[in-house]
């Protein structure tokens, strides 16, 4: 039943649950192909992460349903979770092991023989670059190492389906970016990627397409390129220190105007003579024009209210 | 319920052997207490209140204040190494370390994990009243080789009070909270099990509570064992503590899985 051609990696059909009396998710449909790599995108609350414990047999559905090549996460979790490898958003490193320990006890849940965890262990050291810390206690490493750790336990069982629960919030950059140059490798081996995320340029990075999701229904999904075209055109105008001339001058044109605190947002959408406009009636004004980001979109889709 | 059961496997003992692991990793320091608790309580009731109560009448024979009390700090190990391995270490597992979380990104279940740190708990019931049994013996205080029941004793007795552990960390709040079952329960059984004075000289409403008490009947059995003494009683005990043992088991995986799946 698995990797029939045509398969979903990840299936789920009107996926609900409500719990601690609220409707987390509610009826969220999605499919991943073998090998994509698909970002969650969505404010604080959104959704993401009581989708992606639905996926991988944290908490049971309330009601729709999901499937991991075919394979149904309500009757048979034991072999989804086979196929998956988790990086959950809190860091569950144990910490009564060491570094190597840690990947060896890790190996024996999935029933892995002891010779052939500790060669994988070995190896996935060395790919999160952490071969000289195996004797080290978890307490003992960076926020960035233990993240490392913990992707390569996720990898210990070879997962065909990696989920990545916001794998580098509160990360450095360069820390960041050793997660993100693994997580690129790994796609060019054709894993399977589901990934949460908040960080707009994580998702532009990393994901061949992104879902965008709020108040537990899903907004829109693309790829991050076609939603930025889609939602906010190729550019968008920025300025501050204007006056009531300027922007009643914008709201007259086609595009999508905004105005937040001090700053005024102006999306041109198709209308690519703007610069000339502006350049004409107004050169003295401070402006920026720059590229539509996937933030743009995710601001448009989701608001600038607060959410924590 | 019967779910829960079906979902029962081996791979609880992946779980054991986890805490295993790091228990062993440090045996040096854990396997201490058990080993010095029987020496000191041996120094303590011996050369001080042991001289105060000279004889104890006990089942129509009369023993040394010693004799009848070292049984009961065997059966006290069973009861204290069950409950706060249960309580405290496994909370402290699910709530602090999340390792119960990262478990359960693997193909083992949520009963698996429970199974796991209730038979822990319970090895650790085992262990302890192993080398408790070992001093004892080297201090000549065991019958044998009756005394070798002890073991399967210390597995149920065991059982049974990581149940009721589990079935306190299934319901509190906060890592403190662990302090009402630990005084309104564990205690009592404590002072008044049958562990450091024959129950029978209490007045009859008390002996009727006493009796009722699960550490009493593992008193009991643990006492009848080590003094190599049968009576027809005996199995009265064995099939209230197995049972027992088996009821709260079954009671902690359902609450404890009611608690980590919402």
């Amino acid at each position: 039943m698995n990797g029939l051609p045509g398969t979903s990696a990840i299936q789920a059909r009107d996926l609900s649950k409500a719990y601690a009396g609220m409707e987390a998710v509610r009826g969220v449909s999605f499919d991943v192909a073998p090998g994509e790599v698909v970002g969650f995108l969505g404010p604080n609350g959104a959704g993401k992460t009581t989708t992606v414990r639905m996926i991988s047999c944290f908490l049971p559905p309330t009601s729709g349903t999901a499937t991991v090549y075919g394979v149904d996460v309500r009757t048979s979790p034991r072999e989804v979770k086979r196929m998956l490898g988790v990086c959950p958003q809190e860091d569950n490193l144990d910490p009564d092991f060491d570094v190597l320990k840690n990947l060896l006890a890790y190996g024996r849940y999935f029933g892995i023989p002891g010779r052939e965890i500790r060669e994988r262990a070995e190896r996935l050291l060395d790919f999160v670059q952490l071969s000289d810390r195996k004797k080290s206690a978890v307490q003992e490493l960076s926020g960035g190492m233990k993240r490392r750790l913990v992707l390569a336990r996720a990898l210990l069982n070879e997962p065909r389906v990696l989920i990545l629960d916001e794998p580098t919030t509160g990360l450095d950059p360069q820390a960041r970016h050793a997660i993100w140059t693994r997580v690129r490798s790994l796609r060019a081996t054709g894993v399977t990627v589901l990934l949460t995320t908040h960080y707009m340029e994580e998702a532009a990075q990393l994901c061949d397409r992104v879902v965008v999701i709020d108040n537990g229904k899903i907004l829109m999904q693309g790829a991050p390129a076609d939603l930025i075209l889609r939602e906010v055109g190729s550019t968008v105008v920025e300025a501050w220190n204007y006056d009531r001339a300027f922007a009643e001058f914008l709201s007259k044109l086609a595009g999508r105007l905004e105005e937040v605190g001090d700053r005024l947002y102006y999306y041109p959408g198709a209308d690519d003579h703007v610069e000339r406009l502006l350049d004409e009636r107004f050169p003295a004004q401070e402006r920026l024009i720059r590229r539509a980001t996937l933030e743009d979109v995710f601001l448009k889709l989701t608001g600038r209210a607060l959410r924590d | 319920m019967r779910a829960t059961l079906r979902n029962l496997s081996f791979r609880a003992l992946r779980v054991w052997q986890r805490d295993a692991d790091v228990y062993f990793t440090t045996w040096k320091t854990e396997f201490l207490p058990p080993l010095l608790e029987p020496i000191l309580y041996v120094l303590a009731f011996g050369l001080g209140l042991g001289k105060l109560i000279r004889h104890v009448e006990y089942n129509g024979r009369t023993l040394g204040y010693l004799e009848f009390m070292a049984p009961g700090i065997v059966a006290v190990a069973i009861m204290f190494w069950a409950f706060f391995e249960s309580t405290f270490s496994s909370y402290v597992r699910m709530y602090y370390q999340k390792t119960f979380d990262a478990i359960l990104a693997t193909p083992l279940l949520v009963e698996d994990v429970i199974l796991g740190e209730l038979l822990w708990a319970t090895s650790k019931s085992v262990i302890a009243a192993t080398i408790m049994l070992g001093v004892l013996t080297a201090l000549g205080l065991v019958a044998w080789p009756t005394g070798l029941w002890v073991v399967p004793i210390a597995f149920f007795g065991g059982l049974l009070f990581s149940a009721v552990g589990l079935l306190f960390t299934s319901m509190v709040k906060t890592i403190s909270q662990f302090n009402v079952p630990m005084f309104t329960i564990i205690m009592p059984m404590f002072t008044f099990g049958g562990t450091f004075f024959p129950i029978d000289i209490l007045p009859h409403w008390a002996l009727v509570v006493a009796w009722c008490l699960p550490l009493t009947h593992v008193a009991f059995l643990t006492r009848s064992a080590v003094l190599g003494q049968a009576s027809p009683h005996l199995w009265v005990s064995a099939l209230y503590v197995v049972g027992l043992s088996l009821v709260l088991a079954a009671w902690a995986l359902a609450r404890m899985k009611r608690r980590l799946v919402p």
